[in-house]
C-alpha cells in the first residue's frame, strides 16, 4: 500500500510541479519536431544561423540579445560559425556595445555580449525561450510538458505565425490581433514577410520557416549549453545505472544469509 | 549510546588506546556506524541517507555558486546567467542546485509521510520527530529565501507575497514585515539579508540533523511493524537487529543510487521542468505577473493560506469573536502555519497504543486519504483561485486539520487493531521463511 502511495505521490510531485500550472492562458500551441527535442536531439547548425539571420534582419531592430555573449556563436553545440566569420558579423551588422568607461559607444568584439535593445520598450529575448511555455494540458496539469518539453521555441514559432488580422486600436495604440498571445492582442507588429529574408542555403523563408529557425536560435541562445546538458545527463544516468546494478548485487550477496536463516529456522 | 546491547569499540594498539582515553572519538563513530538496526526495515526507511545526501550535495553546490554570484539587485541576475553561459560547468552546479531542492523535498515528504504511517512519532521518539520538524520549517525557510536569490519575476513577487504574510500580524505586523525586508519593500537590503541567511540555515540544519539522528539512536529505530527489538539479553537483540554497517550502509547506498538515476535524468534532460519560466524574466517592481506561485513543494500549504477567504463561516465567526482583529488574511496565515503545527504535534494527538499503521485497518483508509488530500492541496494550490478551485482547497484544508485534530485522536478509542507479532524476529521470518522469494509483498498481505 505504501509503495503504491508513494508512486502515486511521485506523480502527484511531477504534475504539480509542472510549470504550465501557473503560467497564463494563451492561444493552443501545436508541438513542433525540432530537431534538439528528446534526451539524443541535437541542435540543426544551419538552422541555427539560419535563425540568426531572421534575428539580425529583423528581430534585433527592436529587441536585444543582452545576456548572450557574441563569441558563443562559434559554439561547436551551436551555430558553429568560426570566429573570423563572427567578427566579419559583427563588422557588416555594425554591432555596437555601451562601454561604461568611454562614456560612449564602441565597436563590439567577440568577447561583448549582443547589445540590449530597450528603444521600442520590447522585451530582450535571451531568455525568451525558456520564460515562455508552450504546452499546458492535459487539464492544466502541464504534464505533456514531460513529452513535448517546456514549448518556449513552440510559443515564439507560433506567435510569430499567429497573426489573424483582427486588429484593434485602443486608448490610442495600435493592438495587433494574434492567436496564440494571451489577451487575443498583441502591440508587436507582424514581424515576418514571405521571403522577408534571404537564406544563403537555398531554403524557402516562409513565414513559417523563418518562425521555426528563429524560435530553434533563439532555444539555443537560451540554453547554449543544452548539448552538453545532455551528454552529462546521459554519461551519469549510464554509470548511475552501473553503480546502482553493482549495489544491487552486493546488496543480495550481503543479505543472503540473513535471509536463508530466516527461511531455514 | 543506544539501550539496545551491542558490541563497542575497543581499542587494539597502544595509539589507539592513548586517543580512547583521551578523545573516545573513533568509539563514537564505531557506535554510529554499528548501531544495532532492526533487520525488517523496508524500502521507505531509504529516505534519510538521501536527505543526508542532499543536504551535503546542496552545500557543496551552494557554496560554488556563491564564488559566482552578485548579491545585488542590478547584478544578481545578471550573474546568475554569468554562471550559466561563462563559469566551467557553472550550468551543471547551479542546475544541480536548483532540482536538488526539488529532490530534497520529495525525499523530505515521503521521509514525513513515512513516519506518520508506521507511527515513527509515537513515544518514545517524540522528540525526534519535534526536531525533524524543526529541520522540515528551516528546510522551507531556506528553499524560499534560495529561490529569491536568481531575482527573477518569482523570485521577487514570491518574496513580495510571503513576506506580506507576516504584515497580516495583527497591529505589529507591518512592523515585522518591514524589519524581515530591510525596508518598506523587497529590496537590495531584502536580497543581501537572504544570502546570509540562505548561507547560515543550511548549517543550522547539518546540526539539527547531527541531533536527529543522536535521538533516534538513542531509542533506537522505528521498523514497519511498531515493535520495539527486545533489549533483554544480547542473544534476543541481535536476533531482532543487523548492524547499521555494513547491511544498511549498502541497502540504502543502493537505493540512493537509483534515486540519482531519475535526479540527474530531470537535471540532464528537463532541468526546467520544476522551475517557473517567470523566474527567467529578471524581477521587475512595475509588473506583477498573471498568476503568482511558489515552488512546487510549497503548494499544499499554500493552498491552505488561500482557502479560508472573507466568506467561509469560520472566518466570519473568527472575525465576528475578535472584533475584527483576524480578518481573513490573518487567518489564512494562522491556518497554514497551524497545518504544520498539528504535524508537530501528532504524537500527542494519536491515542492509539498500536504503533504501525499496518495494524490498523480504520487508520489505513484514512491515512490514504491524507495522502490524496496532501496531492489534491498541492494541485490546487497552483491552481487560481477562481471558479471550484477554493472550495476544493477548502475541503482539503478541512480533511488535513480533521485528520490530525480529531479522527487521530477518536481512532485510538474505535479501532480494533489487528494482532501484530510479537518479535521483529518473527516479522522477517514471516516475510522471507514462508514465500521464499527475496522481497516478495506477498508475504505481508497487511501491507
Amino acid at each position: 500500500m505504501f509503495r503504491k502511495l508513494a508512486l502515486t505521490a511521485l506523480t502527484a510531485v511531477a504534475l504539480a510541479g509542472s510549470p504550465a500550472l501557473a503560467a497564463g492562458e494563451g492561444g493552443h500551441v501545436e508541438n513542433i519536431r525540432f530537431s534538439f527535442d528528446g534526451p539524443f536531439g541535437t541542435f540543426d547548425q544551419n538552422q541555427l544561423q539560419r535563425g540568426l539571420q531572421v534575428y539580425t534582419e529583423v528581430c534585433a531592430a527592436c529587441h536585444g540579445l543582452r545576456y548572450v555573449p557574441i563569441r558563443t556563436l562559434s559554439d561547436e553545440d551551436g551555430p558553429g560559425i568560426p570566429p573570423d566569420q563572427v567578427r566579419a558579423y559583427i563588422e557588416q551588422n555594425f554591432i555596437e556595445v555601451w562601454d561604461e568607461d568611454l562614456r560612449d559607444y564602441r565597436a563590439a568584439t567577440p568577447e561583448d555580449n549582443f547589445p540590449e535593445n530597450t528603444a521600442a520598450g520590447a522585451p530582450d529575448l535571451s531568455m525568451m525561450a525558456k520564460a515562455r511555455l508552450g504546452f499546458h494540458g492535459p487539464w492544466g496539469t502541464g504534464l505533456n510538458s514531460l513529452v513535448n518539453g517546456i514549448g518556449g521555441p513552440e510559443y515564439i514559432a507560433a506567435l510569430l505565425s499567429g497573426y489573424n488580422g483582427h486588429d484593434e486600436e485602443m486608448a490610442g495604440t495600435f493592438l495587433y490581433g494574434n492567436d496564440v498571445f494571451p489577451g487575443g492582442l498583441i502591440s508587436m507588429a507582424p514581424p515576418l514577410w514571405e521571403d522577408g529574408v534571404e537564406y544563403n542555403d537555398g531554403t524557402t523563408a516562409s513565414i513559417e520557416q523563418q518562425a521555426e529557425d528563429v524560435a530553434a536560435f533563439l532555444m539555443w541562445a537560451a540554453e547554449p549549453q543544452m548539448m552538453a546538458r545532455k551528454r552529462m545527463g546521459f554519461t551519469a544516468v549510464i554509470l548511475l545505472i552501473l553503480l546502482s546494478t553493482l549495489l544491487y548485487l552486493t546488496n543480495k550477496r550481503l543479505w543472503a544469509p540473513v535471509k536463508r536463516a530466516a527461511k531455514e529456522s | 549510546m543506544s539501550g539496545i546491547p551491542h558490541d563497542h569499540y575497543e581499542p587494539k594498539s597502544n595509539g589507539a588506546k592513548w586517543l580512547h582515553r583521551r578523545l573516545p572519538v573513533v568509539g563514537l563513530i564505531y557506535d554510529t556506524l554499528m548501531i544495532p538496526t532492526p533487520k525488517n526495515l523496508n524500502w521507505m526507511w531509504i529516505w534519510g541517507i538521501v536527505l543526508a545526501f542532499c543536504l551535503v550535495m546542496q552545500i557543496v553546490t551552494g557554496i560554488i555558486l556563491v564564488m559566482h554570484y552578485t548579491p545585488h539587485v542590478d547584478l544578481a541576475f545578471a550573474s546568475v546567467e554569468h554562471i550559466m553561459r561563462n563559469v566551467n560547468g557553472g550550468w551543471a552546479i547551479r542546475y544541480i542546485h536548483m532540482n536538488g531542492a526539488s529532490l530534497f523535498f520529495i525525499a523530505v515528504y515521503l521521509h514525513i509521510f513515512r513516519g506518520l504511517y508506521y507511527g515513527s512519532y509515537k513515544a518514545p521518539r517524540e522528540v525526534t520527530w519535534i526536531i525533524g520538524m524543526l529541520i522540515y520549517l528551516m528546510m522551507m525557510g531556506t528553499a524560499f529565501m534560495g529561490y529569491v536569490l536568481p531575482w527573477g519575476q518569482m523570485s521577487f513577487w514570491g518574496a513580495t507575497v510571503i513576506t506580506g504574510l507576516f504584515g497580516a500580524i495583527p497591529f505589529i505586523g507591518d512592523a515585522i514585515q518591514t524589519w524581515l525586508l530591510g525596508g518598506p519593500a523587497v529590496d537590495n537590503a531584502t536580497l543581501n539579508r537572504f544570502l546570509s541567511l540562505h548561507y547560515l540555515l543550511p548549517f543550522v540544519i547539518a546540526g539539527l540533523v547531527v541531533v536527529h539522528i543522536w535521538a533516534f539512536h538513542h531509542t533506537g529505530n522505528n521498523n514497519p511493524t511498531g515493535v520495539e527489538v527486545r533489549r533483554t539479553s544480547r542473544k534476543e537483540a541481535d536476533a531482532d537487529t543487523l548492524p547499521f554497517w555494513p547491511y544498511f550502509v549498502i541497502k540504502d547506498v543502493f537505493a540512493l543510487a537509483v534515486v540519482l538515476v531519475g535526479f540527474f535524468a530531470v537535471v540532464g534532460f528537463m532541468p526546467n521542468f520544476l522551475g517557473h519560466p517567470d523566474n527567467y524574466i529578471e524581477a521587475n517592481a512595475l509588473a506583477t505577473p498573471a498568476h503568482i506561485v511558489p515552488e512546487w513543494y510549497f503548494l499544499p500549504f499554500y493552498a491552505i493560506l488561500r482557502a479560508f477567504d472573507s466568506e467561509v463561516w469560520v472566518v466570519i465567526a473568527a472575525n465576528w469573536l475578535t472584533g475584527g482583529i483576524v480578518d481573513a488574511k490573518f487567518f489564512g496565515v494562522i491556518a497554514m502555519f497551524g497545518a504544520i503545527a498539528v504535524m508537530a504535534i501528532v504524537p500527542w494527538l494519536d491515542t492509539s497504543s498500536v504503533r504501525s499503521g499496518r495494524y490498523r485497518p480504520m487508520f489505513k483508509w484514512w491515512f490514504a486519504l491524507l495522502v490524496v488530500d496532501f496531492m489534491v492541496l498541492m494541485w490546487v494550490g497552483a491552481r487560481p483561485a477562481e471558479g471550484i478551485y477554493p472550495y476544493i482547497a477548502l475541503i482539503g484544508s478541512a480533511y488535513w486539520f480533521a485528520y490530525f485534530l480529531v479522527i487521530l485522536p477518536l481512532l485510538g478509542i474505535f479501532e480494533k487493531p489487528l494482532p501484530q507479532p510479537a518479535t521483529i524476529e518473527e516479522d522477517f521470518k514471516e516475510h522471507y521463511g514462508k514465500s521464499g522469494s527475496d522481497g516478495d509483498k506477498a508475504a505481508t498481505p497487511a501491507e
